[in-house]
């Protein structure tokens, strides 16, 4: 006979609002091998646990059943409660009654019948469980993070500042990512290139961070303190190795593709560095738009280049990497603003979206930093028309944050630049952040026509001869509560931030939730903003939602601190829930030895048995099910615990 | 009253929990007929659970495991894969209409998926009526 607590939590309202908790607890009270069923607003709290702790020495329990959130959310905090009360910490059983329970109705008899249920597969399963001993493997002492931006060079250097080796991984062939495109950056109006080039340059110099460019991540394996990692080099055509960075191959390359740098608005040679400063120095080929490639004849860059580095035989190849932790820091794509064809993007060249006129801005943009358009006019009248997607709720409910204040910092440059008439059509002025609001009160000093109303359509049609030649914004100004045409030479767009276009992949790859746009999940949106449901991964930046570069700085920094809570320790904890052989059940029919991934069990020849290694086990239990005997034995789940459960479910 | 029909689940540990709980996160609505045991991978799931999920009375039960090629453990859906295809086809030699039992591959992040899953599974098994077959008579 075992001695069995069970404790059930309200979790607040969480739980209580939906499971008739009283009820759930007189019902666990009575059942078979249950000493003591309590029930406390917040188990995982302070005095939740100490009510645990108190309850197994006063009651000499021997099994504790806790109901309350998903198993993934706490039952590392009750196995401590009860390893530290004296109970192995196996014998701990979780009962998810609210993400699978309380969360997913919201009819009370359904959710208190439900929870009575899994209480009492609990408690069926409790009865056979078994005490098991942790193991402890090593753990790998390097770091990698996913995306060059600037969250994942902070993330890259704080990790390298304590000694740690990281491996920076970025897809395109330089880092620097959304913020090496910007000219200027809000509130301050710092220039954002002298603030990250430094930080770009502190990458490749520092010994302890391992460049990835033009690289993808392939594959990822393994589990926390163990992950292996499999990149992907792109064929750059250059062996970086060789090359000196001298670029004259990029001067004599007669190849022309659209700089993705500049947004299309300036063209770039097929072997390229994508802008000046970055880093590396070293170019790439583009296949696409590289003569030789195209008609099989050039090979300019080949001969003039005194290094020999030119190598058009170069394929992908792939890198193997160990490491104890995960960054990802993939950053965001501007949302496509052409199937929103009411504001004519793509249909008229006066409209433009935000990262095309940060590269007007920018000095060494396609412009030299004048603000010129397409047709080469300088605009006279510019709208700068907020929210294009986002709290929308035909496209993203969601408000992209930095619109706002970049659109009032595009609004003080256009002022600068152009001395024309600058409108700032918005919804609402968001200016929450340091600073902010005393960058609206100074741009509302500044001659900007603030109109607060959303843009309905951006049109051609004119109605007067006043409107000749403009691109006309219609918008209801509900401030005055009236129609209003405002004719402008130029149009700006500050279009939604959207997940990355393959962040359900990369989603997939990492085994990380996302939420219904396709941002990264974090594990708690207030208590573990950086934590995915994933141990090891974690996550920093505008991959987890619309962010400004002070809070992704800030978020880097944070993910570089959990990250190294992981690799700083020697060795780390493993599951005892592995697998072990019955050698007077086994027939020696090595199925197992077969089917195992990790080459844990292997034939003892001498006794005509499998043996398991309990070292390479992981616990999956695939043999276990494979065996024709049943003599190997899943620790934690074997075939008795979990028919219990089932048996205990089924009843109610 | 409507017949309301009792559905084991068993879903693998890494993917089709965690896709459970974030259907919970996100406050989804789905019916709460089904009872999700956990197991770390749905390569452990032996046939016989199967069977004696049937015989416990289930009217239905339903599997989640990895998308083929994610498996936590590499390889091991692909054995259960297998598996459950052999198993269904047993369960129709003995009798179990092929509708009461479901092999699903839902992610960690289709918490949704999940719920749309259990909502068709559970309108489909309400449909075939309760399961007599294989039930072991208690009373």
């Amino acid at each position: 006979m075992s001695r069995i607590g069970v404790f059930v939590c309200h979790c607040g309202l969480n739980i209580a609002k939906t499971v008739r908790v009283s009820e759930v607890v007189e019902f666990a009270a009575n059942l078979p091998e249950v000493v003591i069923a309590e029930e406390y607003r917040f188990v995982c709290s302070t005095p939740g646990q100490e009510l645990i702790a108190g309850d197994i020495k006063k009651y000499n329990l021997d099994r504790i059943i806790v109901a309350a959130c998903s198993p993934l959310m706490h039952e590392k905090t009750f196995r401590k409660v009860a390893e530290a009360a004296g109970l192995n910490q196996y014998l701990v059983t979780i009962v998810n009654i609210r993400e699978q329970c309380s969360w997913v109705t919201e009819d009370e008899d359904v959710a208190t019948k439900k929870a009575k249920a899994l209480i009492n597969g609990a408690v069926y399963r409790a009865r056979l469980l078994a005490p098991l001993v942790s193991r402890f493997i090593d753990v790998n002492p390097e770091v990698v993070v996913v995306g060059g931006g600037i969250a994942g060079i902070q993330t890259a250097l704080e990790i390298a500042a304590v000694g740690r080796k990281v491996y920076l991984v970025e897809r395109t062939p330089t880092i620097g990512g959304h913020m090496a495109q910007f000219d200027k950056t809000f509130p301050t109006l710092d220039c954002s290139a002298c603030i990250l080039t430094p930080k770009m340059d502190a990458v490749l110099q520092n010994p302890n961070i391992e460049l990835l460019t033009y690289c993808e991540v392939a594959e990822v394996k393994g589990f926390v303190g163990n992950f292996d990692v499999k990149i992907r080099q792109k064929a750059r055509y250059v062996d970086h190795a060789k090359c000196n960075a001298c670029l004259a191959c990029v001067e004599k390359c007669p190849g022309k593709g659209e700089s993705e740098f500049d947004e299309g608005l300036a063209k770039r040679k097929a072997i390229y560095i994508p802008f000046p400063q970055a880093v590396p120095q070293k170019p790439v080929i583009d296949r696409e738009t590289c003569t030789y490639f195209i008609k099989g004849k050039c090979r300019l860059c080949e001969k003039i280049c005194e290094q020999k580095a030119i190598d058009y035989e170069q394929a992908d190849s792939y890198i193997e990497i160990k490491a104890g932790a995960i960054v990802a820091a993939t950053g965001y794509d501007l949302m496509d603003v052409k199937p929103l064809a009411q504001y004519g993007y793509g249909r008229y060249p006066a409209v433009y979206h935000a990262l095309e006129i940060e590269r007007l801005f920018n000095s060494a943009g396609p412009t030299a930093g004048k603000v010129v358009m397409r047709d080469g006019r300088e605009p006279q009248s510019i709208a700068i028309l907020h929210c294009i997607g986002s709290r929308d709720k035909n496209n993203y409910e969601y408000c992209s944050r930095v619109c706002c204040m970049y659109s009032l910092k595009f609004a003080h440059l256009l002022k600068e630049k152009t001395h024309g008439d600058v409108y700032q059509l918005y919804i609402d002025m968001r200016a929450g952040g340091k600073g902010y609001e005393e960058f609206y009160s100074r741009l509302l000093e500044e001659d900007v026509k603030f109109i607060r109303g959303k843009a309905a359509t951006v049109t051609h049609r004119t109605k007067n001869p006043e409107e000749e030649g403009k691109l006309i914004v219609e918008v209801d100004d509900t401030l005055t509560g009236k129609f209003a045409r405002i004719p402008v030479d130029m149009v700006v767009l500050a279009p939604a931030m959207k997940p990355r276009a393959d962040a359900k992949d990369m989603a997939r790859m990492l085994n990380l939730s996302t939420d219904k746009y396709g941002f990264f999940m974090e594990k708690h949106p207030k208590l573990a903003p950086l934590s995915t449901m994933t141990d090891g991964v974690f996550i920093a930046g505008a991959c987890q939602s619309p962010k400004d570069i002070p809070d992704t700085v800030s978020q880097a920094t944070g993910a570089a601190a959990e990250a190294l809570t992981i690799v700083s320790k020697a060795k780390m904890e493993l599951e005892a829930a592995t697998a072990m052989v019955n050698a007077a059940a086994c027939s020696g029919c090595r199925n197992c030895v077969t089917v195992c991934p990790y080459s844990a069990p292997s034939m003892n020849e001498e006794k005509g048995v499998s043996e398991i290694n309990e070292a390479l086990c992981k616990g999956c239990g695939l043999c276990a099910a494979a065996c024709p005997t049943s003599a190997i034995i899943t620790r934690h789940f074997t075939n008795e615990q979990v028919m219990a459960e089932m048996e205990g479910l089924m009843e109610f | 009253m409507d017949f309301e029909p009792k559905i084991l689940g068993i879903a693998c540990n890494w993917c089709t929990y965690t896709g459970a709980d974030l259907a919970g996160t996100t406050r989804l609505k789905y019916p709460q007929n089904i009872r999700v045991v956990r197991v770390m991978c749905s390569s452990r799931i032996n046939p016989s659970f199967i069977f004696r999920a049937f015989q416990l009375g289930a009217d239905g039960v339903l599997v989640g495991g990895c998308h083929p090629g994610d498996c936590h453990y590499g390889t091991g859906n692909m054995y259960a894969r297998r598996r459950l295809a052999i198993t269904k086809k047993m369960l129709e030699f003995a009798g179990i209409e092929p509708g009461r039992f479901r092999v699903e591959w839902i992610s960690a992040s289709e918490g949704n998926r999940f719920a749309e899953v259990v909502g068709e599974f559970t309108g489909q098994v309400k449909g075939l009526g309760p399961q007599t077959k294989l039930k072991i008579k208690t009373d």
